[in-house]
C-alpha cells in the first residue's frame, strides 16, 4: 500500500529579474540558455515533488542550488513565478492571505538554520509565541509549551532567555516551538547546520527520536550529503535550481543519474549507506543467526566477517530471502566504485 | 618622485589657476571693467524670498482645506502638545496651580528635589548598577547645589515631552517607510534636507505658526530630533534577519503582528540607539529652542550670553551638560538592560517593586510634610555655590595677564591662514567658480553630480547670495582644515597607543556632549567677537567625527595586512605610511564629511559672535521674523552641506573601489 501524498509541487519555477513572469509565461519550460538570455536568475527550475504522509524527505543540495528558495516555495514564503504547490489536495498558491494564514497557524512549522528565536521572549514565550498570536487561552498555551520544552529535553529552562543558551540548546528551542502547534508538515531548513560536529550527531539522533513517536511529514534541507543519507527515508538533489535525482540514500549510491551526484556519494563509506538487501545474494542460503535485509551493512560487518560460512538474510516477515558473505561486505567496505 | 599621469597635471594645473585667479579676481575684475565677474549684480537676483514670505503670509492668513484652516491645524497641535507639558510642568517645577496672579492658590506643588533625585537613584539602581545609580545621583543633587534646580526642571519636562513624541513619531514614520518603499523614496530626501538645513531657518516658520512660547520650542525641537530616528527605525528593521521575518510569518501572524511583535522587538537595541540619539539632539536644542521661547537652563545660557555674563552663562552650559550626561547614561543603560537576563522575582506586587514604592511614598511624605517645612520642597537657597565669580575672574586674570599672548595667536591666525583662503576665495569669479564645481562633480561621480554641483550653486547665486555663501565656505573651509590637521593625527594616535586612545577618548566624549553653544562662552571670553572666536568654536565643536572615524579606519584594518607588512620588513613609520593610512582613506574621508556637517551646523551659532556668513542672514532673518529671508539662506546652507558631502562621498566611494573594498 502506497501512503497518501500529503505535499506535491508540479512544475515549479522561481525566476528572479524583471522580465520573470513574461519568459515563463512565453515558454513553460524554458532551457538555462533562455533563461540566461533573458536576463534573469533561475532559482528554481522546473520542480516536481510529491512528499509522502510520514516520511522524511531531504532536500540537498550546495549553497546556491535553490534548496532554500524551493523549501519557501513550498510553503509560499517566496511566491513561486509559476507552477503549482499541492498541500493535501488544496492548491497553496491560490488560497488568499486570510486561508495562508490559517494554514500556517495550524499545519505548518518550520525550524530554521539560525534559530530565528526573539531575543526579547524567554524560552516558554519563544516556544508559546505561535499560539500567543492566535489567542489561544493562556493557561493552555503554557501547558502546551511546558509539554513541548520538556519533550525536546529543556524542561527547567523555561525562564531563560536565548541567549543564555547554547546553539544546541537554542535549537532545541527552534524545534520545540515549530511543533507546539502540531502541525501536520514539519519543514526542517539546515536545522543542524550552524551547530558543532558533536552536536550536530546528537541532534540529528534527537530528531530520529522525536520523528519515531510523531510521525510527521518532513522537508529537511540540508547540504550535508552524510547528514542526508543518515535521516532521509528519500533525498532530492538540487544543482543549479534543478532537482537532478530524487531517490532512497541506498539507489543514490547505486544508480547516481550524473557524475555530479555520483561525485557527491563517493566520498559516503558505502558500507553506511548499503543496506543487506542490496549486496545479498539473492536466493542464496546460509546458516546461523539470521540477519534482516534492511540492516545497513556498516551495523552487521562485524559479524559477518566473523563467521566462516554465509549468513541467511530475512525480510521484516523473518521469511529467507537470500544469504550474504565475508566477501560481498568486503567489496562494500574495501571495494572501488561498483558494489555490484 | 611619481611622473604625474596627464589628467593628475590636469587637475592641479586647474587648482593653481583656480588660486591665481582667486589672488587677482578683484583687481582682475576693475581691469577689463566688469565687475559683476566677482560680485553677482543685484538686477539678475530672483527675489525667491519675497515668493517664501508671501507664500507664508497665504498660508497663516488664508490657507483652508474647506472649513478647516490651516491655523485651526496648528493650533490643534499646539493644544494637543500643550496638555501633557503643562502637566509635566506643573509636576516637575511649577506645581498645580487654581486661580491666576495674586489669587493663585497652590494646590500641590511641584515635586520635591529629594524624591526626583531619588528616583533617578533608583531607576539607575534598576538599569544598570549602584555606580550608574551615584552617576546619575550625583548630577541631580549638582544640579540642586548650584542653584540651577529650577531652570533644569522646566528644561526635562520639556525634554519628557519632545523625547517620547519625536521618538514615537519617528518610530511610526520609519515603520511606514520600511512598508512602503514609495513613501521611503519619498520621504529620505525631505530627511536629508531637515537634517543639513540649520535649525535656525525653520525657526522663522514655525514661530509664525505657533507664536513665541514653549509650545513653539517644543515643535522646532521634536521636528530637530525626529529625522534620525525614522532612518534608524528603517535601517534596524531592514537589518533583522529575514529568517525572523520567515519565521513570523510561518507561524501564521497578520501583517500587524509580524511587525508590532516579531520585527520591532527584534530590532528594540538598534531602536535604542535612535532612542538615544533623540534624547541627545533634543538636548542640543535646548539653547535653540530658548529664542523661541522655551524657557530653562537654555533661556539661562542665552540670557547670559546676550549680557555677556560669563560666569552664570558657564554655570548653566555645565547644568545642560550635567543634565545632558544623567540622561543620556540613563537611557543607555536602559537599552542595555532590555532583553537582559532577568528572572522574575516570585512575590507580591510590592515586593517586586520596591524601589517604586520607595519613591511613591517619599512622594506623599514629602508634599505632607512640605507644608510645614519648605526645606523637603525646595533645596534652600542660601545653601546654593556659585562658581560665576570664579569664572569671571579667572577670565580677568588672563586678560589681563595674557592679553599679548591671546592676541599674537589671533593675528598669527588670521593674517596666515584665514585671511589669504578669504581673499582667495571672494575673489574667484563666479563663472569660473561654478564651472569648476561642476568639473570636479563630474569628475568625482559622472554628470548626474555634475549636475547636482552646478544647479545648486546656480541657485545660491541666483537668489543673491553668493558672496556671504563664500564666506560661509571660507569659514567652514578653514574651520575643517585645521580640524582634519588636529583631528586626524589624534585618531591615528589613538588608535595606535592604547593610553593616549583613553584620554583622547575621554576629551572627544567631553567634546561632544557639550551643547554647541557653551563652546562659544569661554572664547568669546578670551578671543572677543570675530571671525577667529567663531573658527575655534567650531573646530571645537566638529573635531569629534575627525578624530573618531580615523581611530576607527585604522584600527579596522585587517589584521592580515599588518602582518604582511611586518613580515616584509616595515618599519612601524612604514606600516603607518605604506598600509594603515591608505587602507583607513575611505574612513577618514567619511569622518572629514561629518566635520563639514558639524561645521555647518555649528556657522549659524557662531553668528552670535558678529560672523558675517550666510549664518549671520540666517540669525538676522530670525531676529526680524523674515520666513523668506531665513528660509533662502537655511536652503543655501543646506546646498552647500549636500555638494560637500556627495563629492566627499564619491571621492569615499572611488578610494574603495579602488581598493576593493566595494565593488
Amino acid at each position: 500500500m502506497t501512503p497518501k501524498t500529503k505535499l506535491s509541487c508540479r512544475n515549479v519555477w522561481k525566476l528572479y529579474g524583471q522580465n520573470a513572469d513574461a519568459l515563463l509565461q512565453q515558454n513553460s519550460n524554458p532551457s538555462g540558455d533562455d533563461i540566461r538570455s533573458a536576463g534573469v536568475i533561475g532559482a528554481v527550475r522546473n520542480a516536481n515533488i510529491d512528499i509522502a504522509e510520514g516520511e522524511i524527505f531531504i532536500i540537498m543540495g550546495l549553497s546556491g542550488s535553490g534548496k532554500s528558495t524551493l523549501v519557501r516555495c513550498l510553503s509560499r514564503l517566496i511566491e513561486p513565478t509559476g507552477g503549482e504547490v499541492l498541500f493535501d489536495g488544496i492548491d497553496l498558491l491560490s488560497a488568499n492571505e486570510k486561508e495562508l494564514i490559517e494554514i500556517r497557524r495550524h499545519k505548518m512549522g518550520m525550524v530554521f538554520q539560525h534559530f530565528a528565536l526573539l531575543p526579547h521572549l524567554t524560552v516558554l514565550q519563544n516556544v508559546m509565541f505561535p499560539l500567543t498570536i492566535q489567542a489561544t487561552p493562556k493557561d493552555e498555551a503554557t501547558a502546551k509549551a511546558r509539554e513541548v520544552v520538556e519533550l525536546v529535553g529543556l524542561k527547567g529552562r523555561e525562564d531563560y532567555y536565548p541567549r543564555e543558551l547554547s546553539g544546541g540548546q537554542q535549537q532545541r528551542v527552534g524545534i520545540a516551538r515549530s511543533l507546539v502547534t502540531e502541525p501536520d508538515l514539519w519543514f526542517l531548513d539546515e536545522p543542524f547546520s550552524a551547530l558543532d560536529p558533536l552536536i550536530r550527531r546528537e541532534m540529528q539522533d534527537e530528531f530520529l527520536r522525536l520523528q519515531e513517536r510523531l510521525h510527521k511529514t518532513i522537508v529537511f534541507i540540508t547540504h550535508d550529503f552524510e547528514e542526508a543519507v543518515r535521516l532521509a527515508d528519500r533525498i532530492a538533489i538540487m544543482k543549479d535550481g534543478e532537482v537532478i535525482q530524487i531517490a532512497t540514500p541506498e539507489e543514490l549510491v547505486m544508480n547516481p543519474a550524473t557524475d555530479y551526484v555520483a561525485e557527491f556519494t563517493r566520498h559516503i563509506p558505502r558500507s553506511k549507506v548499503l543496506t543487506v538487501g542490496g549486496v545479498m545474494n539473492t536466493g542464496g542460503t546460509g546458516e546461523g543467526e539470521p540477519i534482516a535485509q534492511s540492516a545497513r551493512v556498516s551495523d552487521v560487518a562485524e559479524r559477518i566477517i566473523a563467521s566462516d560460512a554465509p549468513l541467511p538474510v530475512v525480510d521484516e516477515n523473518g521469511q529467507s530471502v537470500g544469504a550474504i558473505d565475508r566477501k560481498a561486505v568486503a567489496h562494500v567496505l574495501f571495494g572501488e566504485g561498483d558494489a555490484e | 618622485m611619481t611622473r604625474l599621469s596627464r589628467s593628475q597635471f590636469a587637475i592641479l594645473a586647474l587648482v593653481l589657476v583656480t588660486i591665481v585667479l582667486g589672488y587677482f579676481g578683484r583687481d582682475l575684475g576693475k581691469a577689463l571693467d566688469a565687475r559683476w565677474l566677482t560680485k553677482f549684480p543685484s538686477a539678475w537676483v530672483i527675489p525667491f524670498k519675497t515668493y517664501i514670505s508671501l507664500a507664508m503670509t497665504w498660508l497663516i492668513e488664508d490657507a483652508a482645506i474647506g472649513p478647516v484652516a490651516f491655523t485651526d491645524v496648528t493650533r490643534t497641535i499646539a493644544w494637543l502638545i500643550e496638555q501633557p507639558y503643562d502637566f509635566v510642568l506643573a509636576l516637575l517645577a511649577d506645581g498645580f496651580v487654581k486661580g491666576q496672579g495674586n489669587n493663585a492658590q497652590v494646590i500641590l506643588p511641584a515635586i520635591s528635589w529629594i524624591v526626583v533625585t531619588t528616583a533617578v537613584i533608583a531607576l539607575g539602581q534598576y538599569c544598570r548598577d549602584w555606580a550608574l545609580a551615584a552617576l546619575v545621583g550625583g548630577c541631580f543633587i549638582y544640579l540642586a547645589v548650584f542653584g540651577q534646580w529650577d531652570s533644569a526642571m522646566v528644561t526635562l519636562a520639556s525634554v519628557l515631552i519632545a523625547v517620547p513624541i519625536g521618538a514615537g513619531g519617528g518610530l511610526l514614520l520609519g515603520v511606514l517607510a520600511y512598508r512602503h518603499p514609495t513613501f521611503e523614496k519619498v520621504i529620505s530626501p525631505v530627511l536629508d534636507l531637515m537634517q543639513t538645513i540649520p535649525i535656525f531657518a525653520y525657526l522663522v516658520p514655525i514661530l509664525f505658526m505657533f507664536g513665541f512660547g514653549p509650545i513653539s520650542a517644543l515643535v522646532a525641537t521634536i521636528i530637530y530630533a525626529t529625522p534620525p530616528m525614522v532612518r534608524i527605525t528603517t535601517l534596524a528593521l531592514k537589518a533583522v534577519d529575514s529568517e525572523i521575518q520567515d519565521f513570523g510569518r510561518m507561524a501564521g501572524t497578520t501583517q500587524r503582528q509580524l511587525m508590532w511583535r516579531v520585527l520591532v522587538p527584534s530590532a528594540s537595541h538598534s531602536l535604542m540607539v535612535g532612542v538615544n540619539q533623540v534624547i541627545m539632539l533634543t538636548l542640543n536644542m535646548v539653547i535653540i529652542a530658548s529664542m523661541i521661547g522655551a524657557g530653562g537652563l537654555g533661556f539661562d545660557v542665552l540670557a547670559a550670553l546676550r549680557r555677556l555674563d560669563i560666569g552664570a552663562g558657564f554655570e548653566a552650559g555645565i547644568a545642560i551638560v550635567v543634565l545632558a550626561i544623567a540622561v543620556d547614561r540613563l537611557s543607555q543603560a536602559f537599552a542595555e538592560r532590555m532583553g537582559q537576563v532577568h528572572h522574575e522575582v516570585p512575590g507580591s506586587w510590592v515586593a517586586r517593586h520596591r524601589r517604586t514604592v520607595l519613591v511613591l511614598i517619599l512622594l506623599v511624605v514629602t508634599w505632607v510634610l512640605g507644608q510645614f517645612s519648605p526645606l523637603l520642597l525646595e533645596y534652600p537657597e542660601s545653601q546654593t555655590i556659585t562658581t560665576g565669580a570664579f569664572w569671571d575672574n579667572t577670565v580677568k586674570y588672563l586678560n589681563v595677564n595674557y592679553f599679548d599672548f591671546f592676541e599674537a595667536i589671533k593675528v598669527f591666525f588670521l593674517t596666515w591662514f584665514m585671511i589669504p583662503i578669504k581673499t582667495v576665495l571672494l575673489g574667484i569669479p563666479w563663472p569660473w567658480a561654478i564651472a569648476m564645481l561642476t568639473l570636479l562633480g563630474w569628475h568625482a561621480g559622472g554628470w548626474r553630480l555634475a549636475m547636482l554641483c552646478g544647479g545648486m550653486a546656480s541657485l545660491i547665486l541666483v537668489s543673491g547670495l553668493w558672496s556671504k555663501a563664500i564666506v560661509t565656505v571660507y569659514l567652514c573651509g578653514a574651520s575643517v582644515i585645521l580640524a582634519t590637521l588636529i583631528g586626524v593625527p589624534l585618531g591615528v594616535l589613538a588608535a595606535l597607543n592604547k593610553r593616549a586612545g583613553t584620554a583622547i577618548n575621554l576629551l572627544i566624549d567631553t567634546l561632544q556632549t557639550l551643547p554647541s553653544f557653551v563652546y562659544l562662552i569661554p572664547v568669546v571670553m578670551l578671543f572677543r567677537v570675530g571671525d577667529f572666536t567663531a573658527l575655534i568654536a567650531i573646530v571645537l565643536y566638529a573635531l569629534a567625527p575627525a578624530v573618531r572615524y580615523a581611530a576607527h579606519g585604522v584600527r579596522s584594518v585587517s589584521e592580515e595586512l599588518i602582518e604582511a607588512g611586518l613580515v616584509s620588513g616595515c618599519t612601524r613609520t612604514q606600516l603607518l605610511r605604506h598600509i594603515r593610512l591608505p587602507m583607513a582613506l575611505p574612513e577618514i574621508l567619511l569622518g572629514i564629511n561629518q566635520t563639514i556637517m558639524l561645521a555647518l551646523s555649528m556657522l549659524v551659532i557662531t553668528a552670535l559672535v558678529g560672523t558675517r556668513d550666510l549664518g549671520q542672514e540666517v540669525y538676522i532673518a530670525l531676529t526680524k521674523a523674515d520666513t523668506g529671508r531665513g528660509l533662502v539662506a537655511g536652503l543655501s546652507i543646506a546646498f552647500i552641506a549636500i555638494i560637500a558631502d556627495r563629492l566627499i562621498n564619491a571621492g569615499a566611494r572611488q578610494a574603495r573601489i579602488r581598493f576593493g573594498l566595494e565593488s
